[in-house]
């Protein structure tokens, strides 16, 4: 990984292995003397708190795979079994559903940490994009996840979002009908998600070594955004960092077990405890929260673009929204990484939050209603408004700032702003 | 610092986002009721959960089945007729009682050597008999209309309890500009205020094993009291371990403080 190695096998065995498998060394040098950044603050703590919660979702799914039946007509039962006959059931069931909304809250803020100090740029961009492939298999596994109790909600959503497919033209209706493995959503589209849902999180663990790779080549980024220049730039990730990711990892943990213990139905959905009906619509059908956002872009395109229909549009700006992430590093042409020099973009970037935060709340609404009670300003608008910005925050107003902003003064080093030189 | 700041009102935004219900046109959002059960250290009140035990038993299991529930449930940890003495709930004599009370074939596939369906009282193990066969015996017995079932009816409820009771205390005579179908009655708490159910509690329709005075307020209360403890029979234990892991986490959180202040005292950062 990053430098030469210092690891010194202490004993015997140690050394016999180390000259067949040096995993031990390799742990050492990844994770025991990694040179890293020492003025990280707590908002680099996500990535440990993410690690602690794909344990936690593949035990307890492990564990709740062991009693649930992926069968139409007795999957909704058996996840109520699990809660009520199993013993501790209602523990694993309700830490695996709110350990999803969890990890999302986790990544997102993850997620806004690398927009904010720039951890996207060279020589960071593949560590970035190989975030978003996991980021797109949380998604695709928390949908499946989600439609795997066959509550109501479970079998509507899979059915807007699968019927999604649809808008594609000429393959869509055949591909909607492959993942069906059917005409409508039923027993084959339920048995190939569970299986799906079970192997997910074995790719995204997999693709996490990858990024945990791509991390050690360069180091971690930091809230100035100066590369490491020298050994008093940074501090052994042990005892530092584990100690310090260690509280931050049992304080979110303690938030984790307020839900699990005290509201763990309170992320979820009533309808979910009504059993799939094919023939009963619910009045509203809504995502779990964490694709609000999402769908509020998706029902924001309401109109024709040329060629390409409403419904088309609404499921390429949807897929754009996240497609678009892929390539930001090229998008935003600042040399400058964190947004504490940067007091222009700054701006735009609190306001990208907010955006995103609003997305959500139009996705959780009706877009006829209108925002607040004020007449006429439905959701929709709001929503149309705020994807509009969404996008304009990648295609315009990044590329654009490079050239025009004047980047405040940077410290010289990273040592320098920790030793007050009052830069920072 | 400003960015902290920024997120944690993020965060916020983010729990109101979902939790907002909008209600249709004419229905009205539910009363405000105190529960007993509610609150991080709220527990069932158990005489009331066997009041409504027996208004579900003797009123709503006409029409209503309980598919998840198995006698047993009702001597577990927690339930009405929990006992000290029975930790097995299946050798709780008023357990045992109860399912006795019950003869009838209860599983198809139980034969005896002729291959006939076996007729025998319930046993605690046996799930709570559902009032018709199958959903379109409800609908033909009921008007066209099928009675959910009410195993999880207080999850599967936006305002959960509250709305449930809302619904059985919520039934008025109909406002003259209202077109109520034949059959149908009104309340203003069920969507769109008409309800296929006719009113099911009336002033002393039961006399209560312990002798409390049947109002309907009361008896919404205790029948929604069962039905909530029925959805989730395991809350007590919950919120009990709760609380244990909460106080654990804190002090494990406090020394790794400490631990952490100790590491970096010496250090710039």
């Amino acid at each position: 990984m990053s430098g030469p190695s210092t690891y010194k096998p202490g004993s015997g065995i140690e050394k016999w292995l180390d000259d067949r498998l040096p995993i031990i060394r390799l742990g050492y040098d990844s994770f025991v003397d990694f040179p890293t950044p020492r003025n990280l603050n707590y908002w680099w703590t996500f990535g440990g708190i993410l690690a602690v919660f794909l344990m936690i979702q593949i035990i307890s799914g492990i564990v709740l795979a062991m009693h649930y039946v992926a069968h139409e007509d007795y999957a909704f039962e058996s996840v109520q079994r699990i809660t009520r006959d199993v013993p501790f059931g209602w523990l694993i069931q309700s830490m695996h559903a709110n350990g999803a909304s969890f990890f999302f809250v986790a990544v997102y803020l993850h997620m806004f940490r690398g927009l904010y100090y720039g951890s996207y740029k060279a020589p960071r961009e593949v560590l970035w994009i190989l975030g978003v492939v996991i980021y797109l298999l949380m998604m695709a596994t928390g949908f499946m996840g989600y439609v795997l109790p066959w509550g109501q909600m479970s079998y509507w959503g899979a059915m807007v979002i699968t019927n999604l497919l649809g808008a594609l033209p000429f393959i869509g209706d055949a591909l909607r009908e492959w993942l069906w493995g059917g005409f409508s959503v039923g027993q084959a589209t339920l048995n190939r998600f569970f299986s799906l849902h079970y192997l997910l999180p074995f790719v995204i663990a997999a693709v996490v070594g990858l990024h945990i790779w791509a991390l050690h080549v360069p180091g971690n980024g930091n809230p100035v955004g100066l590369e490491v220049k020298s050994k008093k730039d940074t501090l052994p990730f042990h005892p530092y960092y584990t100690v310090k990711d260690g509280f931050a990892i049992i304080v979110y943990l303690l938030i984790f077990a307020v839900f699990v213990f005290f509201l763990p139905t309170v992320l979820g959905h009533a309808d979910n405890y009504i059993e799939a009906n094919a023939l009963v619509t619910p009045a509203h059908i809504v995502p779990e929260w964490y694709y609000l956002p999402f769908y509020a872009i998706l029902r924001a395109i309401t109109f024709d673009i040329g060629p390409i229909d409403a419904k088309l549009g609404g499921v390429l700006a949807m897929f754009g929204a996240i497609g678009i992430l892929f390539v930001l590093p090229w998008l935003d042409t600042s040399k400058v990484r964190s947004m504490r020099y940067r007091p222009l973009t700054r701006w735009f970037f609190i306001f990208f939050v907010v955006a995103a935060l609003g997305l959500g709340w139009c996705g959780a609404k009706n877009p006829d209603d209108f925002v607040m009670g004020i007449e006429g300003f439905k959701f929709l608008y709001l929503g149309q408004f705020l994807t509009f910005y969404y996008f304009a925050y990648f295609i315009v107003i990044l590329p654009l700032m490079g050239i025009i902003e004047k980047p405040k003064e940077r410290p010289a080093s990273i040592e320098a702003a920790v030793l007050g030189s009052d830069k920072a | 610092m400003k960015m902290t700041r920024i997120f944690a009102a993020a965060i916020a935004a983010l729990g109101f986002a979902g939790t907002a219900a909008a209600f249709e046109g004419d229905q009205h959002p539910p009363k405000e009721h105190h529960w007993h059960q509610d609150g991080p250290f709220g527990t069932y009140d158990t005489s009331a959960v066997q009041r409504g035990y027996q208004i579900y038993q003797e009123v709503c299991a006409s029409c209503h089945s309980m598919d998840l529930m198995r006698f047993r449930n009702l001597g577990q940890q927690g339930g009405p007729f929990a006992s000290d003495e029975f930790d097995n709930p299946n050798d709780n004599p008023i357990v045992m009682q109860i399912a006795a009370s019950y003869t009838r074939v209860w599983d198809i596939d139980e034969v005896n050597d002729d291959g006939d369906p076996v007729e025998r009282p319930g046993l605690p193990s046996d799930a709570f008999p559902a009032p018709f066969a199958n959903e379109q015996m409800a609908r033909a017995s009921n008007g066209g209309a099928y009675p959910p079932d009410l195993s999880l009816i207080v999850k599967a409820r936006s305002h959960g309890e509250n709305y449930i009771y809302s619904l059985l205390t919520g039934y008025y005579d109909a406002p003259e500009d209202s077109h109520l179908s034949p059959g149908m009655y009104y309340n203003p708490y069920f969507p769109g205020a008409a309800i296929a159910m006719a009113p099911p509690l009336a002033e002393g329709i039961i006399e209560y094993a312990d002798g409390t005075e049947a109002t309907v307020e009361q008896m919404a209360e205790d029948v929604t009291t069962f039905l909530s403890w029925a959805g989730d029979p395991h809350m007590e234990k919950r919120k009990q371990m709760g609380v244990m892991v909460l106080i654990y986490l804190l002090i494990f959180a406090i020394l790794v403080y400490l631990a952490y202040r100790q590491v970096w005292a010496n250090v710039k950062h």
